[in-house]
């Protein structure tokens, strides 16, 4: 149905597969995930071909890129935390282009989906536990007692220092599910009041200017956010693993 | 049995997705049915990406940065060196400069000295040489005055003879005459 807007959201099976009664269907949603990952993939690498120590315009692009989320990594996260970097520029670069691909009409997002949102988070968290564990043995549960706090308030303070720490990966997956499915929503609910109005006659395709400009000022709007929600989610992703490299703040 | 129910909801669902208005399984970010097949391919997809990311672009991208940084700063490290060369050679230069304008000092120094000291010789031996002739030049005409002065007495009795033989007529006396003189000539 043209006009409903949680229609776009829709997951369709394009090669049925079934195993042991669970259902992994290729779907328009794995589609879209092996589109940008080719997509970005076949950027970063034919863009690096050349390898010019004067840069062309798409190289410039691609080590911007790195440099953008090397900078953030090291600027939270220190020079150890450069040892995360493929996991934090896959991370950017998936989300940023899964946002990019879901600007195009007619075309899945693939991080409206909250359970896709939630297992990159998740991934990032256990990252973060598994990699705190390994490294600081039982001092990573420092984390949760910060330093200056009374001995007296320490009962108080740890559980909700807890409570933040395990609301983290539903902090990061619902933010970003939120504002995509927003975003595309709004945009679809009005453009959709542009096709009603028009079809009202004169009148209505007077009016439809105004849905039309709001339309045109959401899709900046909605380049914007999702550039931005890749950007947060990344900057997120670094304090966390700055979190497991130095536990004690 | 959980397969078959699957397969019979899938079945409808995929028929009654076609028709508008009726999307009988709510609203689909939350439908759990679809998220076994999200997570697979998420896994599936990024997990290749990573290994691209983590084996090809992010290596290749490094090294182009490293080797541009490692260029730039061997580059300045050249025009460093080869700065101070020309600062060196500079002040080779100015040294070897300086050298020659004090040699060539030297040399106007000593040449006028030499040149002064050589006029001064050659001016005292020219004044001793004057000195010399004039001092022979003065006994020469000492010699002479002398001379003239010893043939004064004999040159005055000639004269006073002649004179005296023309006013008496007769020839004084060689003593007479000399004892005349002696009185006259003191």
């Amino acid at each position: 149905m043209a006009n409903d807007p949680i229609h776009q959201f829709q997951i369709q099976k394009l090669f049925p597969i079934e195993v042991g009664g669970m259902d992994f269907s290729f779907t328009n949603s794995s589609l879209f995930m092996v589109a940008t990952v080719a997509a970005a993939s076949a950027f970063l690498i034919f863009s690096t071909s050349g390898r010019g120590l004067v840069p062309t315009r798409m190289q410039s692009i691609s080590e911007m890129a790195y440099e953008f989320v090397a900078g953030m990594l090291r600027s939270s996260a220190g020079t150890e935390g450069m040892r995360f970097f493929p996991m934090v520029f896959s991370l950017f670069m998936f989300v940023l282009v899964a946002n990019l691909f879901g600007m195009f009409p007619y075309f899945f997002t693939v991080t409206s989906h909250i359970i896709v949102t939630f297992a990159l988070s998740m991934l990032v968290i256990l990252t973060v536990t598994i990699y705190g564990f390994m490294r600081h043995g039982m001092k990573f549960l420092g984390l949760f007692v910060p330093a200056g706090v009374p001995g007296a308030l320490i009962p108080i303070v740890a559980p909700i220092e807890v409570i933040s720490f395990l609301s983290r990966p539903v902090s990061l997956s619902v933010r970003l599910f939120a504002n995509m499915l927003a975003g595309h929503i709004t945009l679809k609910v009005f453009a959709g009041f542009i096709v009603s109005l028009s079809a009202m006659g004169a009148v209505g395709i007077f009016g439809a200017i105004l849905p039309l400009g709001m339309t045109v000022a959401l899709t900046a709007l909605e380049f914007l956010v999702a550039f931005l929600q890749a950007y947060v989610f990344t900057v997120l992703t670094c304090m966390y693993l700055n979190d497991a490299i130095h536990p004690s703040h | 049995m959980a397969s078959q129910t699957h397969s019979t909801t899938e079945g409808t669902h995929e028929v009654i997705e076609v028709p508008p208005g009726e999307h009988g399984a709510g609203f689909p970010p939350f439908d759990s049915s679809t998220f076994a097949s999200q997570i697979l391919w998420l896994a599936i997809t990024f997990g290749l990406f990573y290994w691209i990311m983590k084996n090809v672009a992010v290596p290749r991208i490094a090294g182009i940065l490293e080797d541009r940084k490692d260029r730039i700063a061997g580059d300045l490290a050249e025009a460093n060196r080869l700065k101070q060369e020309t600062d060196a050679a500079i002040a080779a230069y100015e040294q070897a400069l300086a050298e020659a304008r004090n040699k060539a000092h030297g040399i106007a120094h000593d040449t006028r000295a030499k040149l002064k000291a050589e006029n001064e010789a050659r001016r005292e031996k020219a004044e001793t040489e004057l000195a010399e002739k004039l001092a022979a030049a003065e006994t020469h005409i000492a010699g002479i005055k002398t001379e003239a002065l010893s043939q004064i007495g004999d040159i005055a009795g000639e004269t006073t003879t002649a004179l005296v033989e023309v006013l008496m007529g007769k020839a004084p006396t060689k003593t007479d005459l000399t004892k005349a003189l002696k009185s006259a000539m003191n």
